[in-house]
Formats: structure tokens, sequence, C-alpha cells
């Protein structure tokens, strides 16, 4: 009984909805409400999809953007994390509601709060305008540089934590016995430090990659036009064209695409 | 140098927040830009309807949510914590931790199909809305709350509940009386988790709810589209006080929860 509940909810709301997208993503579409016919089985969407490069050059796009993202987040986390580990304990728990607090003012209000940052008349503009460094605004907003910031935002807390918990598990004798017998601060952290966080290193990058190869949100608020990622083309997919079997192969083959770094990363958590 | 990255990282993280804040107070009709003290933004978010009406329904349906994926989670944790080997374990592992890595737009596109499917099979729910969107947050915060109680009930000595047992308490005593204080913290901590995810999404509530379900993100979201306003400045503000507030109230119960865990043991 006790596993009846979770095992049932599990079922319906978990896996039937992902059998359902596979079934959805090769039916065929329909007229009406819901814009598909149950229990049909038609490859339109898959003929959709192949004979327009757009969806190949979305998946390519996104799979760029995530990877740039996660690694622009990793090497921004890294360091910090490692700062974050070696500060005096009693400033720890501050220190990382200081990074946690951003991530609770809202996600939207956040990239809102980056649109007033960078658009012609944002406050960016307006301080180049006014140390006189500029005589235009600069277009700044819907741009590639403006979206990769927003998803480093985004994404930023959620590499720093993983690493910071891996780093204050680190065994600081290790690096101190290093240091003893002669090696050099840099020597120490790349024999020592660097190998043993690497794990954590790992997963931090995945946890960054998986969510921003699905981003939405992101590219639509600050990304150029151009940005069509693959959330975006779900998105319009779904919302503007109605098309939902084609929302569905999309969501499908973008879980194609994941299903090796989620798998490894899973291994990555599940380590002892 | 590390500590450089972490100044530069926090600034990174809080320089854009604070902006918002400050030009949440400022007079010019222009938001960011510079003016005189002004609360004028936060009188018309108070007139406001409905924004105030979509908060509120963000904040039931959040509530419910979180309430229902404790719940859901706390028990998908006990499962895999305390249940040795049963026919599907795997499965059931497997499923939990799906709604963890699965992007936004898929996890938003298969919960319509479902709500879709079971309307065509049960007719029901007969229409999308709070409800629809409630079920479909609590789905992701159970994945979240289970984490964190599995965690918990695993570092768990096992030796309290055996030695209540064998003082002779019952297993819903021994639940009652050890199991459930010492979790506790990690109940709240899934519900406080799964509250914030559902205030916050915007995705998964777009694709499941109907026109009667506007929660305070997809609205916030659709004005966004038209451009920012000083009012959502002021929200953000509003957003930020309110989070630092619950923030410092559960580290405030946390630090003493710990205190009193600390003179017991």
């Amino acid at each position: 009984m006790l596993r009846a509940i979770p095992f049932g909810w599990l079922l319906a709301f978990v896996a039937v909805p992902c059998l359902l997208l596979l079934a959805i993503a090769f039916s065929s579409s329909a007229e009406g409400v819901p814009p598909f016919a149950w229990g049909t089985l038609s490859l339109d969407a898959w003929a959709t999809l192949t004979e327009d490069s757009f969806y190949l050059s979305a998946f390519l796009r996104s799979l760029r953007v995530a990877f740039i993202t996660a690694a622009l987040c990793l090497a921004l986390a890294f360091p910090m994390a490692l700062a974050l580990a070696r500060a005096p304990a009693r400033w720890q728990p501050a220190l990382v509601l200081a990074v946690l607090l951003p991530f609770w003012t809202g996600f939207l209000l956040r990239m809102a709060a980056w649109v007033g940052l960078l658009r012609d008349q944002g406050w960016l503009n307006g301080v180049l305008l006014g140390l006189g460094l500029i005589q235009e605004p600069l277009p700044m907003l819907y741009s590639t540089p403006a979206m990769l910031l927003g998803m480093v935002h985004a994404y930023l807390p959620f590499a720093v934590l993983p690493l910071y918990a891996t780093l204050l598990r680190l065994d600081r004798g290790l690096e101190e016995a290093a240091a003893d017998l002669g090696a050099s601060a840099f020597t120490v952290f790349r024999t020592i430090t660097l190998p043993l966080a690497a794990p954590g290193a790992a997963a931090a990058f995945l946890l960054v990659f998986i969510p921003a190869a699905g981003e939405y949100v992101v590219p639509e608020m600050l990304g150029p036009p151009e940005a069509q990622l693959v959330g975006r083309a779900l998105w319009g997919a779904f919302f503007q064209d109605r098309d939902w079997p084609l929302a569905c192969l999309l969501a499908v083959l973008l879980l194609a695409v994941l299903v090796l770094p989620i798998r490894l990363f899973q291994r990555l958590e599940n380590r002892p | 140098m590390s500590r450089v990255a972490l100044v530069a990282g926090l600034a990174f993280l809080w320089l854009p927040i604070l902006l918002l804040v400050g030009y949440a107070f400022s007079a010019s009709p222009i938001p960011f830009q510079l003016g005189g003290f002004s609360l004028r933004w936060f009188a018309a978010l108070a007139a406001d309807e409905r924004l105030l009406e979509a908060a509120w329904l963000s904040l039931r349906v959040a509530t419910g949510a979180a309430t229902l994926a404790t719940v859901l989670g706390g028990l998908v944790g006990w499962v895999l914590a305390r249940q040795g080997a049963f026919r599907g374990r795997a499965l059931f592992g497997a499923l939990a931790g799906v709604p963890l890595v699965l992007p936004e737009v898929v996890t938003g596109l298969s919960l319509l199909l479902a709500f879709v499917g079971l309307q065509t099979l049960l007719g029901w729910p007969t229409e999308r809305g709070a409800t629809t969107v409630l079920l479909a947050h609590a789905t992701l915060g159970a994945a979240y709350a289970a984490v964190v109680v599995q965690s918990r009930l695993s570092q768990l000595d096992r030796g309290l509940e055996e030695a209540a047992a064998d003082l002779g308490a019952s297993p819903s005593q021994v639940f009652r009386t050890i199991t459930l204080p010492l979790i506790a913290p990690a109940l709240a901590a899934a519900w406080l988790l799964a509250f914030t995810l559902s205030l916050d999404d915007v995705v998964v509530a777009s694709f499941v709810s109907g026109p009667a379900g506007t929660t305070l993100p997809m609205l916030l979201f659709s004005r966004l589209r038209l451009g920012l306003t000083p009012e959502i400045n002021a929200l953000g503000a509003a957003i930020l006080a309110l989070a630092g507030l619950a923030l410092g109230l559960a580290a405030a119960m946390l630090h003493r929860s710990a205190r009193h865990q600390g003179k017991a043991g």
C-alpha cells in the first residue's frame, strides 16, 4: 500500500507521459482539440522534420549553446566553489546564502533585470553614453552574448553548489602532504585538487548542460530572433503551429540526444 | 585568486538584481533610469488586480503542489531508502529520477499529454487550469522531495528506531515519535524546494494550464514580451524582500533546531 501510491503516481505522471510523447510523435495530426488522432500511425512529423534543415540546425545550435553555457558556468563556478569551501567556517553559510538568494528572486525577474541592463535605453547604455564613451546606444539586447550572459546567470548556482559540496568533502590532508613534500601551490592544485574534484566538476557541467539544451525562456527574452534553439522550435510547433506530433517528435529527439549526458550524470551522482 | 572569482561571481549574480531593486524605488517613468525616490510603482503594483489575482493563484497552487509533493516525495524517498528489494524496484528508482533530468519543455509537453489522455479516457480533468498546474508541479516537486527525504533517511541512525521498537513501541508510535521528528527538517526543506519550484515555473505551467489558470510567472512572461515596466521592478523588489525574510526565518529555525539537537545529543 505504502508502495502502491507513489508507484501508481510515477507510472501515471512520469512513465505514461513519456510513452505518450513517443506515441503522438508518430500519430497523424487532425483538426480539432486535441489536434492529433489517437491510435494512428504516421510519419508526417518525421517528414516535416527531415525536409527542413531548420530543425537539424536548431539541434546543433542548442547543443553548442548548452556546451558554451556549461563551460562558462564551470569556469566561473570552480574558483567560486573553491573560495567558498576554503572560507572560514562561520562565513560559509552566509556566502552560500549569497549564491542562493538570487536564485530565489524568480527566474523571470532576473531575466527582466538583464533586459533593463542591456537594452538600448538601459542602464549600461546610459552609463556609457553619460561617460561619453559612445555616441549612440550599443545594441546589446537580443544578441548571442546577451543570451549567454542570461544563461550563465540562470544556471551558475547549479554549478557552484555541487562543486562546493565536492570540495568541502575533499581531504585537505592530501594537499598538505603534497605541499610538505615540496609541491608548489600550482602543482598541488593540478595533481591533487583538480583530479579529486573532477567527478564533481563533471556533475556540475552536466547539471547545467542538460537543462540548458532545452532552454526556452532565456533565448526568447535575451537572444536574437535567429537563435532558434530546440526549446523555441518545440514551443513554436506547439503553441503557434499547433502541430502536436511535431512538438512531441522534437521532445523525443531532444531526450534521445540527452540520454548519454543524463546517464553519465546519474552515474556520477550515484558514485560512492 | 579564487577569492577574486568569488567576489566577481557574486557581483555578477547580484548586480542586475540590485539595479532592479534600486530602480523599483525610482520616480522616473522609464525603468532603470535614476530619478528621485518614489514608491509609486509599489502603489501601481498594489492596484493591479490582474497581477494580484495571478499572484494569489500562484500562491495557492504552490502551497498545494508543495504539500502534495512532500507527501508523495516522502513516500518515494521512504520506499527507496527503506524497502529493500521488490519487484519493479529498478523501474521505481528510475522513474523517480526522470523528472529531475528532463528539460522543462519536455516535462511540460509530456504532462499535458497525460492530462489530455486522462480527459479522453476518464473525462477528468474537465478543463485545464489551476488543478492541472498543481498536479504537474507536485510531480516535479515530488522528484526533488524524494531525493532530500531519501538522503536524510539513509543517514538516520536505525538504532534509535530499533531501540524504541525493543522498548515496546508499535510501528506507528516509532514513526510518530522517532522517525518523523528526525526527518522533519528534510520534509520542511523539501516543501520549501517544491514551493519555490512551483512559484518560479513558467514553462511547465504554460503547457498544462488553460485559459482559467494564469499563474504569476505566466502573466509576467506575457507582459515582459510586450516590454519591461517599472511595476515589474517593484514586484522584483517585493519578492526579493519576501524571499529574504523567508530564508532568514528558515535559517533561524534551522539554527535553533540544530542547537536544540546539540543539547539533546
